[in-house]
């Protein structure tokens, strides 16, 4: 989220957002204020606080370019590219009116099937950058993703993985064989950069939980622009880190 | 009632924004232990450990029994459709296009019961496939494979076949005499008042004050 302010702050302009699988709060952010040209998405929501109102009113007035995905197809394309393969196949989906929304995915025959057996084939996407935000990360320039793997696929495919981080650890968590398999490596990671609290208002498990009186707050604020203009005021120009009274 | 659609089902997962399929879930757990329940949306002590893409391995693979999905629109083809209609965005499909075909039974879930949420056929078709029911605030259908519709097989309590056929969008059978669904009973009331709300409440905290006062 820290990074996503930064962009906001900075007028990024012309990103492109490959939700893994969902985009959520960052998105509507980025979209609301002007920096997002294209998303390819399972789908854009805020989780319990509803749905995400600058995504939905961008995407309701054709400002920015939707790619249609659904979650597994984005989970293999990383996978494939994680596995330098070109395409991977997938079960489900056919029957779908996204096949025909993508140009870019391909039903083709089983090869191995001996009777008629279509299947989808969805291209590699190998991102240019990942960036995720991360407990801990230690000397040896290794991160702590603990259980959420998506995060190592979405670095093992990308061409640059940039990751911010709550604590730093002494020495190499590689070295502790408790923490080593929650670690995603410092092969694959290009810079860390310390921020406390730099999910907020989402959460990191086990340090703080999701703001979700904040998330609810925003949800209502973005309904109009004037309101998202407020919020980013704020919030993101002036880097208040909660909803309390200053 | 859904903890009956769920039966004797071995696992049931339930997808993101589902605090009514989940609440049934945990309710069917509470009286069978062995029922295996994956919330994938779980904050805590989430049930999967191989990132987000776990569940759809599971499911392809045949380890899910039972899953919810729901639609901004449902159509009389068992089609649904999470992202746009009449001009409105949605979210998006999220995965059902995957987990709707390869899921043996999954349940479709809208409890708006209305001529807007249950279409002659929706505008965009997120995914499709043999449901093994649709239940909405007001009905329980079953889906019939081989004539391709819908049957009306029991209407809540408080609710007549009459406003059924006036609030649905598309054509479904019906027998000639329609029966009440079950309410609870008081102990599944007692149930789904106190452990299940709690349960629910970590993950869904804005449905369980709403609802259950947890």
């Amino acid at each position: 989220m820290e990074v996503v302010r930064a962009l906001i702050r900075r007028r990024a302009r012309g990103l492109r957002l490959l939700g893994v699988p969902v985009l959520g709060f960052s998105a509507d952010l980025l979209i609301g204020a002007g920096c997002v040209a294209e998303v390819e998405t399972s789908a854009v929501s805020l989780g319990e606080a509803g749905l995400a109102p600058r995504f939905t009113e961008a995407a309701q007035k054709g400002e920015i370019k939707i790619r249609d995905a659904t979650c597994p197809a984005i989970h293999t394309a990383l996978q494939a590219a994680e596995k330098g393969v070109p395409f991977m196949p997938l079960r489900g989906v056919l029957g779908s009116d996204l096949v025909s929304g993508r140009a870019d995915w391909k039903v083709l025959q089983n090869p191995f099937a001996e009777g008629a057996d279509p299947i989808l084939y969805v291209p590699a996407i190998a991102p240019d950058i990942a960036l995720f935000h991360a407990r801990w990360a230690d000397e040896a320039g290794n991160v702590w993703i603990g259980r959420r793997k998506e995060v190592a696929t979405m670095a093992h495919a990308a061409k640059r993985t940039l990751v911010t981080f709550e604590e730093l650890r002494a020495g190499d968590m590689l070295e502790d064989e408790l923490l080593a398999p929650g670690v995603l490596a410092a092969v694959y990671v290009e810079a860390v950069a310390p921020a406390e609290r730099g999910a907020w208002p989402l959460g990191v498990a086990e340090v703080y939980g999701i703001d979700d009186a904040h998330l609810a707050h925003y949800a209502r604020a973005a309904r109009t622009r004037e309101g998202f203009q407020r919020y980013l005021d704020e919030f993101v120009c002036t880097r208040k880190k909660n909803s309390l009274p200053a | 009632m859904i903890a009956r659609l769920i039966g004797d089902a071995r696992h049931v997962a339930i997808g993101a924004a589902s605090p009514i399929p989940a609440s049934g879930a945990f309710l069917l757990k509470s009286q069978q232990p062995a029922l295996r329940v994956s919330l994938h949306q779980r904050r805590r002590a989430n049930p999967f450990t191989e990132g987000s893409r776990e569940l759809f391995d599971l499911a392809g693979q045949g380890r899910i029994d039972v899953f919810f999905l729901g639609g901004a629109q449902i159509d009389g083809e068992a089609s649904i459709n999470l992202v746009r209609a009449d001009g409105r965005r949605f979210p998006g499909s999220f995965g059902s296009a995957f987990m709707y075909p390869v899921i043996p039974r999954t349940i479709l879930f809208r409890e708006e019961h209305s001529r807007r949420a249950l279409v002659p056929r929706v505008e965009f078709v997120s995914a499709r496939g043999d449901p093994f029911a649709l239940l909405t605030g007001k009905a329980l259908f079953s889906w019939q494979k081989k004539a391709r519709r819908f049957r009306l097989e029991s209407v809540h309590p408080g609710h007549t076949v009459e406003e059924i056929r006036a609030d649905t969008g598309f054509g479904f059978d019906s027998p000639v005499s329609v029966s009440t669904t079950l309410s609870p009973t008081a102990v599944q009331l007692a149930l789904l008042r106190g452990p299940v709300a709690k349960e629910i409440a970590a993950d869904y905290p804005e449905f369980a004050a709403r609802v259950w006062d947890a």
